[in-house]
């Protein structure tokens, strides 16, 4: 395996917007790009040795290692233009590309990189969160979460992103595929021509997000009930637990044995009172 | 959010009257007789199915036609908690997606926050990660072991997998004060040292593990009605296994060499560690047992490999009081002892993630069920749903 | 008839009799019962056992009873109610029905039939119509299931249990069980009468085969299909509570508390000590030599049911019709040959 340690210069410093702008607008431009990676490299202080291949990504992310170089060399020999944007996630290789070639992607991992193995088919909603803090009462604990919506490593067209994971069992290497779906009416391929599995895993999605799969044979609910309304993993469906109960709750504590008596000797004293002020 | 842009799903494949679809718990059996066949619910409350999976099968007589899963009993919606949940407090609520081996959730992902922000646990911490991974295994594996049989009526082996169990739960519970839900990983190593005397006591209790495995192979895995029961029933085939998304010992029972530990990315102290990968080629549930039969083995040989090298040192790396994990998105997959697991997680450089996608094992290996099921007996619908061995919370989330 | 110290009449007999009889399977449920399955099956399992009540938990089955006793009385709303208050009857009343021909002395049997054999194992049969009447009118698809499967189970393996007694009839010549006993206490091993002739020695394939077939009469494991507790819960008994159940308790322990004495009489030589002819004495110590060697029989028999899986339906029919009875059938044909020949 080549070596994938992140140095605290190549995690730190590029994380920002300069990054996204850089990311959106350098779709073709590539020899420009890695000239500007390398200069991103060289100046950001000298990383490891990392096997940095032709097919370096673009904006300063990590660049690939020789296995992702292959992987992407061959996704690119069959998918050719439908992949829109690449990048190393620590090591494994994630590949965005084109919603109209999502079936066609899992067929070439599928026959050409011997991935035989399905991980997952899930999504992922950009949309932050609506603050809920300020509100009713509501959930003041939760991990702020920024407030302009961002897109991740390989970018994104809107709101949702299908992300599915695969994997080779025989040459144990793996892809992640992103693709972008439609925001109003979220639809994609479904692969359960190519991998069974993926039945389940589409009808989750569905489920959770709204996105409907062309060819699944039967999108019905997985873990909700038949009846259920609502697609629960978009941002702006609520966690149902904290409506229903602010948070943290109702504190209930009954008092140690010593301080019931306590208690219970005020509340008559002050039953008392209140009678003879009534 | 309303359903009303998207298009209204079938129903299920079984061409039963909707009325009975809806009751089909209180279904007379003056309904289903007019029909020839009979459809049955294995579940939600059932000996059989391991925590609240419902079965829906459609029998004739004793043969299953087609058989639907319904899953979402224990559905808890972790992956929507975790967007309001901070990282420690995630380790926390992990915990409890698969809750045998409780211990090696939280690995995957505290790997992936640690590595979002470039932090190395410590050789000492990474050594007792391992360590007690390979014990949460091992309490997994040796409850299957006799509980497999209990399934198919053997009373007496599953007590003893669950006397030979509460001896690696104490051993957890000395290092981590938790016998199922230990909350021991922390961003950057663990949370405290080994108490004096534990490692000896674990050196015993490995040589007890190893001891109840010839015991389990005596009794179970070389009983003639046990092979009876188990030989050539529920055979997966290697591919299609998958193509489906099974994983772990099931994938390797059915010849497929590849376990995580050792091909995979590498984490925790296993690049260090001296094991053997065993595999079966029938892929029927007799040899799911025996797989785990062996990797029971090969775990507490590990243990004692891993309390023979392990370093000195600190067991915690230098972490911000406030763990803020930068931004980025990772993948860490791991080798569970129910199968592979996998968080994704997304950071926005928050207390908490943005998103964390949880890819649990028994969720794949129950969703071949459908194809696995068709054309056998009912009894044999036990052996296998034995033999895959999952864990409700790992399906549900 | 049983002598007593006044020769009672005919009512009063009868009377004795009955109550006797009627207390014998209880107690002898609960016997077998704590034993067996509380503590031999718990010490098997590394574990003590109930403990509490009485010393090392003896009186903890009539706990148990009183428990049952004391719960309410459900019954399936779609159920057939009828049927489904009489089938545990039905299937206790073939256990009452066996005790009457076996012979705990010289003279202490309720009614030594002179078809004795034939006619236990005949009423042993009847529990099946028991069974399905269970299963059927609880209205719930899995005590159909375990119901049908009892009645082809129970079907199948009357037949190796029949074929495997006929050996011993052969060699005793006579039904009754008095006789049986009385030709194995007489008999000798060619010549040696020491220890009599228990027709173990001889049969020891009927009584291999006794074993198996009755096994599968009380469905134990390895044949409790139609009970898998994995499975079915308790099949056909899944609906009943209470003290319905604790019929059907009583039931499974009484019966195998019957064939283990029947197993004894017609194997192991029952109530008599070969060599001790003074039948005073063996009237007192019949019963108690009876009740030794019903217990190891019945060791054996829990110790089977709690170690091995259960077979599936179909190889348990397998067993019974393609292993069993041709077994049996040769046992038959070499036993009629040794008959002649010595």
């Amino acid at each position: 395996m080549a070596d994938e340690d992140i140095t605290p210069s190549q995690e730190q410093s590029g994380a920002g917007d300069e990054e996204h702008a850089e990311r959106a607008v350098a779709e073709t431009d590539q020899p420009a790009a890695a000239a500007q990676a390398q200069a991103d490299a060289d100046s950001a202080g000298a990383p490891p040795a990392t096997d940095v291949t032709a097919d370096e990504v673009e904006g300063d992310a990590a660049p690939l290692d020789a296995e992702e170089g292959e992987l992407l060399a061959l996704l690119e020999t069959q998918l050719g233009d439908a992949i829109i944007d690449q990048a190393d996630m620590f090591g494994s290789l994630l590949v965005r590309v084109r919603p109209d070639a999502w079936r066609r992607a899992a067929e070439v991992a599928k026959r050409d990189l011997a991935c035989d193995y399905l991980s997952y088919i899930s999504g992922v909603d950009w949309q932050p969160a609506p603050r809920e803090g300020d509100d009713v009462g509501g959930d003041s604990s939760a991990p702020v979460q920024p407030t302009e919506m961002t897109y991740g490593l390989t970018g994104s067209a809107g709101r949702f992103q299908l992300l599915a994971h695969v994997q080779s069992s025989a040459k144990h290497w793996g892809v992640t595929f992103k693709t972008d779906v439609d925001d109003a009416s979220p639809r994609a391929d479904s692969w359960v021509s190519v991998y069974p599995g993926a039945d389940w895993h589409e009808r989750e999605c569905w489920e959770m997000f709204g996105v409907v799969f062309d060819g699944h044979p039967n999108l019905r609910h997985l873990y909700l009930p038949s009846e259920f309304e609502g697609h629960p993993l978009r941002k702006d469906f609520p966690l149902l637990a904290r409506s229903v109960k602010p948070w943290p709750g109702l504190v209930d504590v009954e008092p140690m044995p010593e301080e019931a008596k306590e208690e219970e000797s005020k509340e008559v004293a002050a039953a008392a009172e209140g009678g003879e002020g009534e | 959010m309303s359903t009303t842009d998207t298009p209204m799903p079938r129903l299920p494949e079984l061409e039963v009257d909707r009325r009975a679809w809806r009751h089909l718990a209180d279904a007379a059996v003056g309904v289903e007789l007019d029909t020839g066949d009979m459809i049955l619910n294995l579940g939600p409350q059932h000996p059989a199915t391991h925590g609240t999976l419902r079965l829906v099968v459609r029998l004739d007589g004793e043969r299953v036609l087609a058989a639907d899963p319904v899953i979402g009993y224990m559905h808890r919606g972790y992956e929507k908690l975790t967007e309001v949940r901070s990282y420690p407090q995630i380790t926390t609520l992990i915990n409890r997606i698969d809750w045998l081996s409780s211990f090696a959730n939280e690995v995957p992902f505290i790997h992936g926050a640690e590595k979002l922000m470039s932090i190395e646990a410590p050789p000492r911490a990474q050594y007792i990660r391992t360590i007690l991974t390979e014990l949460s295994r091992i309490a997994t594996f040796v409850l299957f072991l006799g509980e497999m049989g209990l399934q198919l009526g053997a009373l007496t082996p599953a007590f003893w997998g669950f006397r030979d169990r509460e001896h690696v739960l104490n051993l957890i519970e000395g290092v981590t004060g938790g016998r199922f839900h230990p909350n021991f990983n922390r961003i950057g190593g663990i949370k405290d040292d080994l108490p004096w005397g534990w490692i000896n006591e674990t050196r015993n209790v490995m040589k007890i593990v190893i001891d109840a495995c010839v015991d389990f192979e005596n009794v179970l895995a070389g009983n003639e009605i046990f092979e009876a029961r188990t030989r050539s029933i529920g055979i997966i085939p290697g591919g299609l296994g998958a193509a489906y998304g099974v994983s772990g010992s099931n994938l390797r029972a059915s010849g497929v060499d590849w376990d995580l530990r050792r091909d995979g990315k590498p984490y925790l102290a296993y690049p260090e560690l001296d094991f053997k990968v065993w595999t079966h080629p029938d892929g029927d549930s007799w040899s799911r047992y025996w797989v785990r039969l062996q990797e029971t083995r090969e775990s507490a040989l590990m243990v004692l490999q891993l309390l023979d090298q392990l370093p000195s040192g600190p067991i915690m790396a230098k972490v911000p009081r406030i763990i803020k994990v930068p931004e980025g998105e990772i993948w860490v997959e791991t080798e569970n002892p129910l199968g592979q697991m996998g968080y994704y997680i997304v950071s926005k450089g928050a207390t908490g993630p943005f998103r964390v996608k949880i890819r649990s094992a028994s969720f794949s290996n129950v969703s071949i069920l459908p194809w696995l099921l068709r054309g056998v007996y009912v009894p044999d619908v036990i052996t296998i749903l034995a033999s895959l061995y999952f864990i409700l919370g790992d399906i549900d989330r | 008839m049983i002598h007593l110290a006044v020769d009672a009449g005919w009512g009063l007999t009868l009377g004795i009799k009955t109550v006797i009889v009627l207390g014998l399977i209880p107690l002898g449920a609960l016997i077998l019962g704590y034993t067996f399955l509380l503590k031999m099956m718990s010490h098997m399992q590394s574990r003590l056992g109930p403990m509490e009540a009485g010393p090392h938990g003896t009186l903890q089955l009539v706990a148990d009873g009183v428990k049952f006793l004391q719960k309410e009385d459900i019954m399936p709303a779609e159920s057939d109610r009828y049927v489904f208050a009489i089938a545990p009857a039905v299937v206790v009343m073939s256990t009452f029905l066996i005790f009457i021909v076996i012979p705990a002395g010289p003279k202490l049997v309720v009614d030594n039939l002179d078809v004795g054999v034939f006619y236990a194992l005949a009423v042993s049969s009847l529990s099946v119509v028991g069974v399905l009447m269970a299963g059927w009118s609880s209205a719930n698809k899995f005590a159909l299931l375990g119901a049908l499967r009892a009645a082809a189970q129970l079907i199948a393996y009357e037949l190796p249990l029949l074929l495997a007694v006929v050996g011993v009839v052969m060699q005793a010549g006579t039904m009754d069980l008095q006789g049986i006993v009385g030709a194995q206490a007489n008999g000798s091993i060619f010549g040696w009468s020491g220890i009599g002739n228990p027709f173990i020695l001889t049969q020891f394939v009927g009584f291999g085969l006794f074993l198996v077939a009755s096994q599968a009469e009380l469905t134990q494991t390895p044949f409790d299909m139609p009970v898998a507790e994995s499975e079915l819960v308790s099949g056909y008994m899944v609906e009943y509570t209470g003290f319905r159940f604790l019929f059907f308790f009583i039931g499974e322990f009484g019966t195998a508390f019957a064939f283990a004495a029947l197993a004894a009489t017609l194997f192991l030589g029952g109530w008599a000590i070969p060599g001790v002819t003074n039948t005073g004495l063996m009237e007192v110590l019949g019963p108690i030599v009876l009740f030794t060697k019903l217990m190891i029989v019945a060791f054996l028999m829990f110790w089977v049911r709690f170690t091995y899986p259960r077979l599936r339906e179909d190889q348990l029919q397998a067993l019974a019709w393609k292993v069993l009875i041709p077994v049996a059938l040769a046992n038959i044909l070499i036993t009629g040959i040794f008959k002649v020949a010595f």
